[in-house]
């Protein structure tokens, strides 16, 4: 597999969201607006580069039975970082993200990746297949979230385009699984034309 | 592959991954720990400026204790005396305390308003840091107008589907609304302060005597 192969397969062949259902419970909580869904996918995404290349340099010299404790540390501790970081340099980024950045430690993506891909590949590996699955992730937050905030709140990107507030349900939660259910569907009639 | 998982190989690998982790955040800590603060100043004087009316020279930071709770307030002012004050109060909202800071023209009057910070349903509830909520409290006079929402009987039009949100909002500006009647010494006549204010313990028993002296 080319490096390309393994970055594109992010987007469609395994998609995070659409296709492995990974990482559900963040997708569904921070999908309200489509700026909310893209931060939070970027955020991950930057957290999953870091912590893949970190766990596939130093899997060999983790003891199996103690993997997930040491893999778990990792990624804590870049998503710490990037915390700090944030909230010293770009407060305002970091406002909006808030309570959403401490999710990316619970995430089972960055998790699922490390044990499915980044103990087994190398580091250059690792961190393409970090940057297509964390592509992805970003992608269909965005048009999640993009369609839930047209549907819920009649504005695009918090651009306003419809005057009152439009089907409030989209922004609940209930709104949240239906979206996610019919772009799921959709998804899979798309790609499961253009395999035959 | 990887290295056999006896319990000294555990112990050592775990210990050096979190000694390791540990010295990176606190590096990382103690580098970035002078640039949040200096963000987080820089925030509470952006949201000074915000909330009252043109002043000069730096605000000047004080403490006031309103029926057991302790609120931090802002006082700006021009050549002419007292230009304003801020003052940080907060109302618990759907999800935790939603953070406000109230700023006063020098008569009791509300100049303008921003939330600090708050942690409510994004879409919903969050919607009270958007001036499509918060303009309705710019020039409110709450001795004329009564701070709580329509539903309850008051004049602040509610955020849609986050009526909760908007009663922590009101029962902050309330709160701050009595801190500023302590921090001004309630110069003010008593029964118009009595009057504006959303029922708090303190305030009931002033109207009762009030109404009582009437009598």
């Amino acid at each position: 597999m080319t490096k390309f192969q393994l970055i594109t397969k992010g987007l469609i062949k395994e998609n995070p969201t659409f296709v492995l259902l990974l990482g559900m419970c963040p997708t569904l909580a921070t999908t309200t607006s489509a700026i909310n869904g893209m931060s939070m996918g970027l955020a991950t995404l930057f957290v999953l580069v870091l912590s893949n290349m970190a766990i596939s340099a130093i899997a060999n010299v983790i003891p199996d039975k103690v993997r997930i404790p040491a893999y778990i540390v990792v990624i804590a501790t870049f998503v710490t970082l990037l915390q700090f970081v944030m909230q010293a340099y770009t407060p305002a980024i970091y406002e909006t993200l808030g309570i959403f950045i401490p999710l990316i430690v619970v995430n089972c993506i960055v998790l699922g990746r490390a044990e499915a891909f980044a103990n087994k590949n190398s580091v250059v590996d690792s961190a393409c297949d970090g940057l297509g699955i964390g592509l992805g992730f970003t992608l269909s937050l965005t048009i999640l979230g993009l369609i839930r905030e047209i549907l819920g709140s009649g504005s695009a990107f918090g651009f306003k385009f419809l005057p009152g507030d439009g089907i409030l349900c989209f922004v609940l939660a209930p709104g949240a699984f239906m979206v996610l259910g019919y772009l799921i569907v959709l998804f899979h009639k798309v790609t499961a034309k253009k395999n035959k | 592959m990887a290295i056999q998982s006896s319990f000294k190989n555990m112990v050592l690998c775990l210990f050096v991954i979190c000694i390791v982790c540990s010295t990176l955040l606190a590096v990382v800590y103690a580098v970035t720990a002078a640039p949040i603060q200096a963000a987080a100043e820089a925030k509470t004087n952006a949201a000074i400026a915000q909330v009252v009316p043109a002043f000069e020279g730096a605000p000047i930071e004080a403490t006031v204790e309103v029926d057991g709770t302790e609120y931090t307030y802002y006082t700006v002012s021009d050549n002419s005396g007292v230009a304003g004050y801020a003052i940080i109060s907060s109302g618990s909202g759907f999800s935790g305390p939603v953070q406000v800071m109230v700023g006063f023209y020098p008569d009791g009057k509300i100049y303008n308003t921003s939330v600090l910070s708050q942690a409510e349903t994004p879409g919903l509830g969050a919607k009270c840091v958007e001036p499509a909520f918060r303009d309705q409290f710019k020039e409110f006079d709450p001795a004329v107008k009564k701070l709580s929402v329509v539903k309850d009987g008051g004049d602040v039009n509610a955020i849609t589907a986050s009526t909760i949100t908007s009663r922590a909002f009101c029962d902050a500006l309330s709160k701050a609304v009595a801190a500023f009647d302590a921090i001004t010494g309630a110069q003010l006549p008593a029964d118009s302060v009595s009057g504006a204010t959303v029922p708090e313990e303190g305030q009931m028993s002033e109207t009762e005597i009030t109404s009582q002296e009437v009598k």
